[in-house]
């Protein structure tokens, strides 16, 4: 069974390029283009990782992982949000809302690879 | 990664649209958070992409952009009229250099570093200190690293996992792996999501203490960790991994203007569904064919009428892909008006209605300049100054309207203001100077409008830097009549004009009346058909200078014969003997003189001009079931025949 993994940005151009990059390397990707979007998708299916952007329209990275980590089914799911540096607060905020780690913007597919295979082995 | 580069550009632009026109809202007092994070998050998405994909002086640009934006989304700024005047100017250099990366021409820097620097003033000018994260830090060096880890109770709760970091860990070097499982309760009390377990790592690596740290980047707040040298010795500095540029293939290319076009996903269900029933329909007529016997006529009959349908359904889906929304060409009016009323130091309000009205996206392209053109007349010379507003008992602040609508088969759009309107007297003076009209004819009030058409004609004494640069209001109806538009005029002075254009919804297929000369047939765009009707006697007369005329309304119509105008031989010259076709365009009307009419149809419209060239009087040409060619008429060309020929 391939990992599955749930892909949330607001932009498409980069929701393309991780959903990409991430096919490309055997993962199942889903993608969603907001945090309530996203919610809905996590709610209907069991996915092995969450990737999300932080600043979306609708609903917001961090209330989505503050969402997303009161559900049973990801409760001990890795979910790394998107950042950029000059966002450094947003790391924290993240963390407290329960993300696992954090993804900071550029970054180029290699570098996504690597840190999904860290994390998911 | 140049696979994505089109969608990156795409919405940026939109991005970059959505940022102008929050901007606007700010500037007008919107309060609203949203606004600001709208503003943001199209700033945040391009740098991030811009980053992403290698557009490196964009990526610095937005940069600064995004920190004066989170400065002001956070509260710590004033959107200030002047701050949201740079911010706007910060999009145009934006769109610029985007422009340029996609068309892999080289940016503008000057302009670009010109307006950073604005930015970066504006950001210091505040005690908000903005913060780089460039500072390298002095990196030690060891053998290796001891390393304690006590991960804190909860750490499963944020998806993070020990074994993870020991195995990533594990790959820096050679590593010796103490666990101190002292925290361990008795199995009654063994809470499964609790973590219990602390490691002493001893690990052998040439690695810094930052890319040890870096390891634990996540953990850090949720473990007790220190990192302390193993045996402290000098290492030569460690070569840092080069950010992993990937030097694109830079092909040098022109500048290529999108040619992709967003669809609405249920425009392309709808497509589908069609072409579904299509086939059914398909299997439905093979069975009949392959034993026909004449009791299936029933059959067959109701299956050609539901291909009929079925075909007529597909063809207007597929056009409706090609549909826009007419905010595409309106969205640029609230940032010009702006610019623009600053510029002329008047107070103009813009209105938008039925934005969401669809027209041909090719028609929405070329219908852009002439609307720019008429909002342009009616800030340049409609709306007035405050101080003569207030002199005339108006507000100070004009209204700008711009509508669409559809009606019928056409879209219809206003352009009105509530400003001077026309001065007929001006325009009468102009025309008889330009020797236009003589001073003695007497002219009706929508005769005088009818004139600022004409080519050559400005009123203009002082070629202002925005209307009246030599394009005329002759080109505004020439641009609109080749879509096969009209536009007319109403006004009343002091009280404001109203330009209505009128549009075919798309240029590709036409409603047409097909009318037969001779042996050769005509296609007459049903819209512009007012009646059809046999000529009775006396109806028509010839009257000296003027021709034929036919009389209709209280009015005396122009005749124009197609047989003389198009070489054709007719079936009968005695005006009774043929119909005469009543056709409206540009606001005027005149009668075609035809032998007979035929079926109304729908045709496709192929251009005579790229297949053969241009011929007056003709918008095209189509092909008939049958195959033989008919050329479609172009009324309001018809009509300005009909009418020079009746002045001459």
């Amino acid at each position: 069974m391939a990992m599955k993994i749930l892909a949330v940005d607001d932009s498409a151009s980069m929701r393309q390029m991780v959903s990409f990059t991430l096919k490309g390397a055997g993962y199942d990707v889903e993608e969603a283009a907001d945090g309530k979007q996203a919610l809905d998708k996590a709610k209907g299916n069991k996915f092995n990782l969450v990737i999300s952007d932080v600043n979306m329209p609708v609903m917001d990275g961090i209330s989505f992982i503050k969402e997303l980590r009161t559900l049973q089914d990801y409760k001990f799911t890795p979910i790394l949000m998107l950042t950029t540096e000059s966002t450094d607060g947003k790391k924290q905020e993240g963390k407290a809302a329960g993300a696992t780690g954090w993804i900071i913007k550029p970054f180029n597919p290699d570098q996504l690879l690597a840190t999904i295979k860290k994390v998911l082995g | 990664m140049e696979q994505f580069h089109q969608t990156f550009f795409e919405e940026s632009f939109e991005g970059l649209d959505a940022m102008e026109s929050n901007l606007l809202e700010l500037q007008s007092g919107n309060s609203d958070p949203e606004v600001i994070n709208t503003i943001f998050r199209a700033a945040h998405s391009i740098k991030g992409g811009s980053a992403t994909f290698g557009f490196n002086e964009v990526a610095k640009f937005t940069h600064v952009l995004e920190t004066l934006l989170n400065e002001m989304r956070e509260g710590q700024r004033a959107a200030t009229p002047q701050a949201v005047n740079l911010l706007l100017e910060s999009v145009d250099v934006l769109r610029e250099m985007l422009t340029a990366v996609r068309g892999k021409q080289p940016i503008d820097t000057a302009q670009a570093n010109a307006t950073q620097q604005q930015l970066e003033i504006l950001l210091d000018s505040a005690a908000a200190p903005v913060t780089s994260s460039s500072t390298l830090k002095a990196s030690t060096s060891a053998a290796g690293w001891q390393i304690r880890f006590r991960p804190k109770p909860h750490l499963f709760m944020s998806g993070n996992d020990p074994l993870r970091i020991l195995r990533e860990l594990g790959q820096l070097g050679e590593m010796h792996i103490d666990v101190d499982y002292s925290a361990l309760p008795g199995f009654n009390n063994f809470d499964t999501e609790t973590s219990y377990l602390g490691w002493l790592l001893l690990l052998t690596t040439p690695r810094s203490k930052e890319e040890i740290t870096e390891v634990f980047a996540w953990v850090e707040e949720d473990a007790d960790l220190t990192i302390e040298p193993l045996a402290a010795q000098p290492l030569e500095t460690v070569a840092r991994q080069g950010g992993d540029r990937r030097v694109s293939d830079e092909r040098r290319a022109a500048g290529v203007e999108s040619t992709s076009i967003r669809v609405d996903i249920s425009k392309v269900d709808m497509l589908i569904n069609m072409v579904g029933e299509l086939v059914i329909n398909q299997n439905i007529l093979q069975q009949i064919g392959e034993h026909f016997e004449t009791n299936k006529l029933d059959l067959l009959q109701r299956a050609l009428g539901d291909l009929a349908r079925n075909t007529r359904e597909l063809q207007e889906s597929v056009m409706r892909i090609r549909m826009l929304p007419i905010n595409v060409a309106f969205n640029r009016f609230p940032r010009l008006v702006h610019d623009v009323s600053q510029k002329l130091s008047k107070k103009i309000e813009l209105k938008m209605s039925g934005e969401g009205t669809e027209l041909d996206k090719t028609v929405l392209e070329k219908i852009v300049d002439p609307l720019v053109h008429l909002v342009r007349n009616s800030m340049d010379h409609g709306i007035e100054t405050p101080e003569i507003r207030r002199t005339l008992g108006k507000p100070e602040t004009g209204t700008l309207l711009l509508s669409a609508c559809h009606k019928g088969g056409n879209i219809v759009i206003e352009i009105s203001d509530d400003g001077a309107g026309l001065n007929k007297a001006k325009i009468v003076k102009k025309a008889v100077e330009r020797g236009l009209i003589k001073a003695t004819d007497h002219l009706s009030d929508d005769q005088i409008h009818e004139l600022i058409f004409l080519p050559g004609f400005s009123t203009v004494e002082q070629v202002s830097d925005l209307s009246g640069r030599g394009v005329g209001m002759d080109v505004v109806r020439k641009n609109i009549s080749s879509l096969g538009g009209s536009v007319e005029i109403r006004s009343e002075s002091g009280k404001g004009s109203r330009f209505t254009i009128r549009l075919p919804l798309t240029l590709a297929i036409v409603d047409g009346q097909s009318a037969a000369v001779g042996n050769e047939f005509y296609i007459v765009p049903l819209v512009s058909i007012i009646v059809s009707t046999q000529v009775k006697s006396g109806q028509v007369s010839l009257v000296a200078g003027r021709g034929e005329v036919f009389h209709f309304r209280d009015e005396y119509l122009p005749v124009l014969r197609l047989h003389e105008l198009f070489g054709a031989k007719p079936r009968d010259r005695d005006i009774h003997a043929g119909l005469l076709v009543i056709v409206e365009g540009d606001g005027k009307r005149a009668g075609l003189f035809v032998d007979e009419l035929l079926g109304q149809q729908q045709v496709v419209i192929k251009s005579l001009e790229t297949n053969y060239k241009r011929v007056e009087g003709v918008s095209g040409a189509t092909i008939l079931g049958d195959g033989a060619v008919a050329l479609i008429l172009d009324i309001p060309g018809l009509i300005r025949i009909a009418h020079q020929r009746q002045v001459a």
